[in-house]
């Protein structure tokens, strides 16, 4: 086993996995920017190295940097948890080309699971279910009209090395294709440096299910259940539950046998995620592969009871799975929030800066996997991502339970967080009977607000703002550091930043 | 005690008094007992008639806010004795209003010109923040007195941005 792990992320990931390696006895090693001295995963680590300014392309892309730490640490392995380079087939290379062992699958596996259009080819040959279309890039839009008449309107545009909705183009008509091909390979060439753009059948209000799996260097690779991932905004994920509300162990088994296949056909070692689109009718189809740890990992570790990280780090190692196929059981439900730093009153627009008071819910059947502390500065420079709060119980009615009791309890002030988005979710009629698709939450968004706030009935409210007025008296008399507005409307920011420069001016004056 | 309590624009006067146990406190001249203790900074534990409620107070760079529960009201507080307040009581929505950041960001491009005449709700300034453009809208109608603010450059929450009179 190896004796010391580099991680070469940030946020609630890195957290994580430092919390894996602490429990296996590992010592860890952090990177970090600039705009990171004061984050969590330097905090709890063994040791932190500075790897440049806050810009990632300067720090945490740099794969020379990262190698450079690790030798000079003397760690044996690489973490890259997801985002920054997990999907980076290059620096999986340098990690094996210096002799540090990267945790998670072969450069070869990335590589073809990183072009879209090469993945559908090998799935194809490998005889996987996928979307009806191209397995190239279009060559010219008259091709481009000859395949959409074949496969049938409407069809989807998609740039090879697509992802998170670049290069991605929905036509509902042959009068559309010509200038949505433009646009679309002008778009993916911006975005990724690549252009090629292939035409996929387009699946109207599919789910989003992805399969979990992990394969040893021994030839072993298993199925871990299903993670339903319908709920997204601007093709980010949202909400995640395991299992799937429309998911029976029968599709379950042949979604797993499936993804089983895609990992084999990729030569694949360690955890990755087969990703799928489910029409109505419940056929579902190959979509990527990703080729490394997810954000929603937690689900499946709570459904399945094993953890992914040990077991990445155990395959890594070179040991070989410690079960088989049939000793994976599914139980119970869990359901994730993911916790951003961005205001739902503000159309979700990123929310950085302090976190002056951080309450945070733990209890019966609640997970919270976290990056944030209070006093911590959540930086401008990276995904708003703060923090994962996991709701686990016996069943699904009993975690959306947990969860709504948990997301209560959950409060952070001095930044805007989208806490009160799921308690939206939780308790949406059609959230709760799981008729859930892709457009599932654009539909929600769109509803009359005036039902769905988190606002108490209307004679409620009036007792709640009488609360409200007494309590600010009662902390301006509790409390003096409480704010009393000196100057009406051009109220005086009292911020925490304001009190810093105060006590910077006045230590200078000494 | 006496305050100017004005809850999501609504004022209410409240009077509060130290009671044997508790305070004694009127609001908008209804009498209530409460008990009250702070927990923890900008945290307060109230009991009002045999009914709890935990309160958490939130100071923005713009505004204070007081958390019922998961409810988030806006609210301003003021002594009705002090001199500034009374002077300020009338013309609220008169006389120059600060625009403030209300994040740490980046300044990406102004909108409007000194001098230039903008509606209540226009797009004065464009901040980005972890890789996300934001327009912070003027909040009334009238004429951009003053821009602060200028392309490129980074600004703390609280940070003046421009003044509309």
């Amino acid at each position: 086993m190896f004796k010391k792990i580099l991680i070469a992320n940030r946020g609630e990931i890195a957290v994580r996995i430092i919390a894996a390696c602490r429990e296996m006895g590992i010592a860890t090693v952090a990177v970090y920017s600039d705009a990171d001295r004061t984050a969590l995963h330097v905090r709890g680590s063994d040791e932190a190295y500075l790897i440049g300014p806050a810009p990632a392309v300067e720090s945490y892309l740099r794969i020379d940097k990262v190698l450079d730490v690790a030798k000079r640490s003397g760690a044996e392995a690489i973490h890259p948890g997801y985002g920054f380079l997990s999907e980076n087939a290059t620096f999986a290379q340098a990690c094996a080309d210096a002799g540090v062992k990267f945790i998670g699958p072969t450069p070869y596996a990335i590589e073809m699971m990183g072009s879209k259009t090469r993945a559908r080819q090998e799935m194809e040959k490998a005889g996987v279910p996928v979307v009806p279309g191209t397995s190239r890039g279009i060559a010219s839009p008259e091709e481009g009209e000859e395949v959409a008449a074949r496969i049938g309107y409407p069809v989807m545009l998609k740039a090879a090395a697509g992802g998170g909705g670049k290069g991605m183009r929905l036509v509902r008509s042959r009068e559309e294709l010509r200038s949505a091909l433009e646009s679309a390979r002008s778009e993916a060439q911006r975005s990724f440096g690549d252009g090629e753009v292939y035409i996929e059948k387009a699946i109207i209000n599919p789910r989003h299910i992805e399969m979990q799996v992990l394969a040893d260097d021994h030839g072993n690779t298993v199925w871990l259940g299903e993670r339903e991932c319908s709920i997204q905004r601007r093709h980010q994920k949202v909400l995640e539950e395991a299992p799937s509300p429309i998911v029976d162990p029968e599709i379950r088994r042949r979604m797993g046998e499936v993804a089983v296949k895609v990992a084999q056909a990729a030569h694949y070692t360690n955890a990755g995620t087969v990703e799928f689109l489910v029409d109505q009718q419940k056929n579902f189809y190959f979509l990527e592969m990703n080729t490394r740890l997810q954000v929603e990992h937690p689900v499946t570790e709570l459904t399945t009871g094993l953890d992914l990280v040990h077991l990445q780090i155990r395959i890594a190692a070179g040991e070989k799975l410690p079960f088989t196929q049939s000793d994976v059981e599914i139980r119970g439900h869990a359901i994730e929030c993911r916790i951003y730093a961005e205001d739902p009153d503000n159309n979700y627009f990123p929310s950085p800066g302090r976190i002056t008071l951080l309450l945070e819910s733990s209890g019966p059947g609640i997970r919270r996997d976290s990056g944030m502390y209070e006093g911590w500065n959540v930086p401008m420079d990276y995904d708003p991502l703060l923090a994962k709060l996991i709701g686990y119980g016996t069943d699904r009615q009993q975690a959306i339970m947990r969860l709504q009791r948990a997301l209560d309890e959950y409060f952070v002030a001095g930044i805007k967080t989208n806490i009160s988005l799921f308690q939206r979710i939780l308790r949406d009629v059609d959230f709760q009977e799981g008729k859930l698709d892709t457009g599932y939450l654009d539909r929600l968004l769109a509803k009359d607000d005036l039902a769905a706030t988190s606002r108490a009935p209307e004679r409620d409210i009036k007792t709640l703002e009488a609360i409200a007025a007494i309590a600010a008296g009662m902390f301006a008399v509790l409390d003096p550091a409480s704010p009393i507005s000196r100057n009406g409307s051009t109220a005086e920011p009292a911020s925490v930043l304001s009190n810093w420069k105060q006590k910077g001016r006045s230590e200078a004056q000494r | 005690m006496v305050y100017d309590v004005i809850v999501d624009g609504k004022p209410h006067r409240l009077e509060l008094e130290k009671a044997v146990a508790g305070w004694d406190c009127r609001l908008d001249g209804q009498p209530v007992h409460i008990d009250a203790v702070i927990a923890r900074r900008d945290v307060l534990s109230l009991l009002v008639d045999g009914h709890t409620f935990e309160i958490k107070r939130e100071q923005t760079a713009i505004d204070l806010h007081i958390w019922v529960g998961t409810t988030c009201f806006t609210v301003e507080l003021r002594d009705p004795r002090s001199l500034r307040s009374r002077n300020q009581d009338t013309g609220n929505e008169k006389g120059p209003r600060r625009i403030l950041a209300p994040m740490p960001g980046r300044i990406v491009r102004l909108l409007v010109a000194e001098n230039s005449e903008v509606e209540a709700g226009q797009g004065i300034v464009v901040v980005e923040a972890m890789k996300m453009q934001n327009e912070i809208k003027s909040p009334k109608k009238g004429i951009v007195k003053k821009i602060s603010a200028t392309a490129g450059a980074a600004v703390n929450p609280g940070d003046v941005l421009a003044i509309v009179e």
